[in-house]
């Protein structure tokens, strides 16, 4: 699965974060959503949890 | 106009004070979307579908220029300029601005470091109210000091002003006020935050959110002005507040009225996350949703709704859809219920979402537990509920519990 953020659109709402804390982070600076690795297979659905949850839809999911 | 509208749905159904307004389930079930006619004066457009508020809150060509229920005020002015430090009301990159000027404050990871501070003032809030040995007023004692200090702290508020903001937040969120106490109300606000906003530019030595920002705002080369910064401190405390506030009070009742939910979240305290999400999705207590301009014709559903109409998303009746949450009108605490549309969708959804589900957490957890046997101190009918503010909750909350089993 590969995950792509846009970062532009995010408004750091935070959601990814709490549904996939192993592959989502957001900086310190803005709170704005960053990758922290793809997801392993036992994550994908948190994954797609989190691209579904996401406000501004900034998560990106190619399976 | 020359047919006469169905009202918007703003009366609950009686006996059912956590029901959403009667109207929604036939808006619901009919063409989508209804037209309806508001307090305000205009008629509307009402999305009450899941799937369809989701899709109209990530429409650009909504605008959110005019306060979020300003369909319930009569006095509202939809040609008013919005104010330039207004997150609520400004669109696209200027509310983007704002809000990036804001994110780096309610991060999940800044809102966990603020969690030990909670849980001291949640646990030092039970020690009092259990000292009193009952009965007491939960919303006066508990419900509303725990959010009314944490965002105090945040911010850089002095909590000894806090009966006078309680005072003017209760006054402006009431769809009841006459037009003339609401800018009376708003004057000495403004002025209030005025004077705050303009100590901190002086004096920089606070670590709070106020400061932070206007010094963040400078480095960036977009330095906010006092009236950007009095918008910007107003919309965060009376958010800040407000909201949390008639979510612990309600929620509390609700899970009081619905035993085996409650006896499962005591027992098990580790499911308070999906428990709150959950009492998030089934109270929605921004009860009258949220009023959009129409900047350009939008297909929804069989309609094109035009360019210059008003729009509102029904986020109560979106989080009551049988389409994705089976059974709506039941509490469930391990119900999926994540994906609601409480804190709203899109570019605006609530900026101090985490900030909120730790406070809950943190009160569903401790609340229950230390004082097992709470209950009512009144009958249910004798509870007053806020059927006019914009966010919806009790007036008071009587509560009280055997001494013995307190600890």
């Amino acid at each position: 699965m590969d995950v792509e953020i846009d970062q532009e659109s995010c408004v750091a709402a935070g959601q990814c974060v709490l549904a996939a804390p192993e592959v989502f982070d957001q900086r310190d600076e803005d709170g704005v959503a960053v990758l922290l690795r793809k997801p392993l297979a036992d994550e994908y659905d948190a994954t797609r949890e989190a691209a579904l949850l996401c406000p501004a839809r900034a998560i990106l999911l190619s399976e | 106009m020359t047919e006469t509208q169905p009202g918007f749905p703003s009366t609950r159904p009686s006996g059912c004070p956590f029901d959403p307004a009667t109207g929604y389930a036939e808006l619901q079930a009919g063409e989508q979307p209804a037209k309806v006619s508001t307090p305000l004066g205009v008629d509307a457009w009402v999305v009450s579908r899941y799937d369809d508020v989701r899709t109209v809150l990530s429409n650009p060509n909504l605008s959110s220029r005019s306060a979020p229920s300003a369909h319930m005020s009569p006095h509202a002015d939809l040609q008013r300029e919005v104010e330039s430090g207004s997150i609520l009301q400004n669109d696209g990159e200027r509310h983007a601005h704002l809000r990036r000027l804001l994110t780096a404050e309610f991060t999940v990871k800044r809102v966990q470091a603020l969690r030990p501070r909670i849980v001291d003032l949640v646990e030092q809030h039970l020690d009092a109210m259990l000292a009193t040995g009952g009965p007491v007023d939960l919303v006066e004692q508990f419900a509303l000091p725990i959010p009314s200090l944490v965002i105090c702290e945040l911010l850089g508020v002095p909590y000894a002003d806090r009966d006078q903001f309680q005072h003017w937040s209760a006054l402006l969120l009431s769809v009841k006020r006459t037009q003339q106490e609401q800018l009376a109300t708003s004057e000495e606000l403004q002025q209030y935050m005025a004077e705050l906003v303009m100590s901190k530019q002086e004096d920089r030595s606070a670590d709070d959110l106020l400061t932070r920002l206007i010094t963040r705002a400078e480095d960036q080369g977009t330095p906010l002005s006092v009236p950007e910064l009095v918008t910007i401190g107003i919309t965060l405390l009376i958010a800040g507040h407000e909201t949390t506030a008639n979510m612990i009070g309600l929620s509390t009742l609700a899970l009081l009225r619905n035993p085996d939910q409650l006896q499962q979240l005591r027992e098990h305290p580790e499911i308070a996350p999906s428990a709150v999400e959950e009492m998030l999705r089934y109270l929605t207590v921004v009860q009258f949703g949220l009023f959009r301009h129409v900047l350009d014709d939008i297909p929804i559903g069989a309609e094109t709704v035009k360019a210059g109409e008003y729009l509102i998303a029904a986020i109560s009746a979106g989080n009551r859809d049988t389409r994705v949450f089976p059974e709506p009108d039941r509490i469930d605490l391990t119900r999926k219920a994540s994906a609601h549309l409480a804190f709203g969708f899109g570019p605006h959804q609530c900026l101090g979402q985490q900030l909120a589900r730790v406070e809950l957490i943190e009160v569903y957890t401790r609340l229950f537990r230390r004082i097992p046997t709470l209950r009512l101190a009144v009958p249910f009918e004798e509870l007053r509920f806020k059927h006019d503010a914009l966010v919806y909750g009790l007036v008071e909350l009587p509560v009280t519990w055997d001494a013995v089993e307190a600890k």
